[in-house]
């Protein structure tokens, strides 16, 4: 481990380019999340392109209720060992020593989640400081921009996470979408009042105006438990699909995961969609958002 | 070019940047009437298995072994090598290159790296960024080394070429540099030009 160090042989690590790109490689993907090797190992099997190392998914700490934090090391190191894909793992909302333990731990990417209990109300971690990239949640364009400006190298919709309901994921993607298109057509002296009313930097505003898009990818989180669930948020902009609960809560695992890389894959031909779709057994079984007790999307600031 | 999983926008703004059109393959009958095939970076392990579920390795693996032009970047590196360490026992390759890769050979993200790369076939040294990269590990006779990069054991292979196919361990195409993506053309031209006589 030691022998790659930061100047060595004029290499430089932790660049945005270097963060972001492996953001980029995962276009197309899906992202599993699994609480044990044999789980991760499932998801590897199927095509997972990175998995989520936690200790339960979001519909059991749901569930479960109290507070929900980092994931124990030793389970992370044993999913790490059990896979060659990418792993990344979960910190609360501005915990940043769980952040640093995650690094210690080399993960390759680092979710910092309101699907865990957050440890700070006002402040996210300064995820500039980290050479281990982030993704983060976002419910609007401005949360997406304001986790950008802290160092975010990709967005994902919240969702509603841990409720096999993808509706609140189609609500933040088109959100996000759509005030990128209208900032598109928006003329010079409108964008401060796009900045002013989605409380992000003038900057990224401005770059999305000139680039027509989020200056990082954009994968959906949060309730997607079919494989129309993924070809629903790839044909709305989604560049990658995070399932959380719909995988491993279904009758199926293996079959629904599979499916679902598939459907990711082939979003746009509906015959393909249809025929991964076939006898895939039960999905898991979804909530009602409007009777939840606690809305993990309403967590972030 | 391949259009599976991974970063496809990227290798296709490149190759439009340089005025060409892009087909986007996922499927058999994608095939027809390409000049040069593209395998971009992304995951090995999923791109193996899309691979097979839609049908495009076979037609693939023909293009490659007909010593069609193909350039591969990282992922689309590790389908051309000859063998592959590291990888899953199931993961196939097309032999496209008389090269061993090590996946993730350079470690996990956090030893992600940029760097410049010697390229003397090409010019100027070129920004090369690596990304859970693979390490080429052994080349053959038939295959030549175009770029390389220092490290402590000395230079080492970044980017090989055998016949028309070529490949980088590095994405070219997340940095403006399209001098890969321009070789790929000419070798494409040359190619249908040898064709025509």
């Amino acid at each position: 481990m030691s022998s790659d160090s930061n100047t060595q042989n004029s290499r430089t690590t932790g660049t945005f380019r270097v963060k972001r790109g492996l953001a980029d490689m995962l276009r197309g993907g899906v992202i599993m999340d699994v609480v044990n090797p044999t789980q991760a190992k499932i998801a590897e099997d199927a095509g997972a392109v990175a998995v989520m190392a936690l200790e339960r998914v979001p519909s059991d700490i749901r569930r479960d209720g109290g507070v929900a934090r980092m994931s124990d090391p030793q389970m992370i190191v044993e999913i790490q060992e059990a896979v060659t894909i990418p792993v990344m793992a979960k910190a609360r909302i501005g915990h940043f020593a769980e952040a640093q333990i995650l690094a210690s731990l080399d993960v390759d990417y680092i979710d910092e989640s309101e699907v865990l209990t957050p440890a700070d109300e006002a402040n996210h971690i300064d995820k500039w400081a980290f050479e281990v990239p982030f993704v983060c949640g976002a419910t609007n364009l401005g949360e997406a921009l304001r986790r950008i400006s802290e160092g975010a190298c990709m967005i994902r919709s919240k969702g509603e996470a841990g409720t096999g309901n993808v509706v609140e994921a189609v609500r933040h993607l088109r959100s996000i979408m759509g005030d990128i298109k209208k900032i598109g057509v928006a003329d010079e002296v409108e964008l401060y009042q796009w900045a002013k009313e989605l409380r992000a930097p003038i900057e990224a505003i401005q770059e999305i105006a000139e680039t027509g898009k989020l200056p990082v990818p954009m994968f959906c989180a949060g309730g997607i438990s079919t494989p129309a669930d993924a070809s629903l948020v790839m044909q709305l902009g989604a560049e990658a699909c995070f399932v959380g609960s719909g995988i491993f809560k279904s009758s199926q695992p293996e079959l629904m995961a599979r499916a679902i890389v598939e459907a990711t894959t082939h979003y746009e031909d509906a015959s393909v969609v249809a025929k991964v779709s076939t006898g895939l057994g039960e999905a898991m079984k979804g909530l009602e958002v409007a009777t939840l007790e606690t809305r993990l999307a309403e967590r972030g600031w | 070019m391949l259009a599976l999983q991974g970063d496809v926008r990227e290798h296709a703004a490149a190759l439009e940047k340089l005025g060409h059109e892009v087909v986007l393959v996922k499927r058999p009958e994608h095939f027809e009437d390409l000049a040069a095939m593209v395998l971009p970076g992304g995951e090995s392990t999923t791109l193996s298995m899309l691979l097979d579920s839609s049908g495009v390795r076979d037609p693939l693996e023909a293009w490659v072994q007909g010593n069609r032009p193909t350039f591969g970047t990282c992922a689309g590196l590790v389908m051309l090598a000859s063998t592959v360490e590291d990888g899953r026992s199931d993961q196939k390759t097309m032999a496209g290159l008389g090269i061993s890769a090590r996946r993730n050979g350079y470690g996990r993200q956090r030893f992600s790296f940029e760097t410049l790369a010697a390229i003397p076939a090409l010019g100027e040294p070129m920004e090369a960024v690596f990304i859970r990269a693979p390490r080429i590990t052994s080349v053959a006779d038939d295959t030549e080394v175009l770029a390389t990069i220092d490290t402590d054991h000395g230079a080492e292979p970044v980017a090989v070429r055998r016949g028309n196919v070529i490949a980088c361990s590095f994405h070219p195409e997340l940095t403006d540099d399209t001098r890969f993506h321009a070789l790929l053309m000419e070798i494409a031209r040359s190619a249908s030009g040898a064709e025509d006589h």
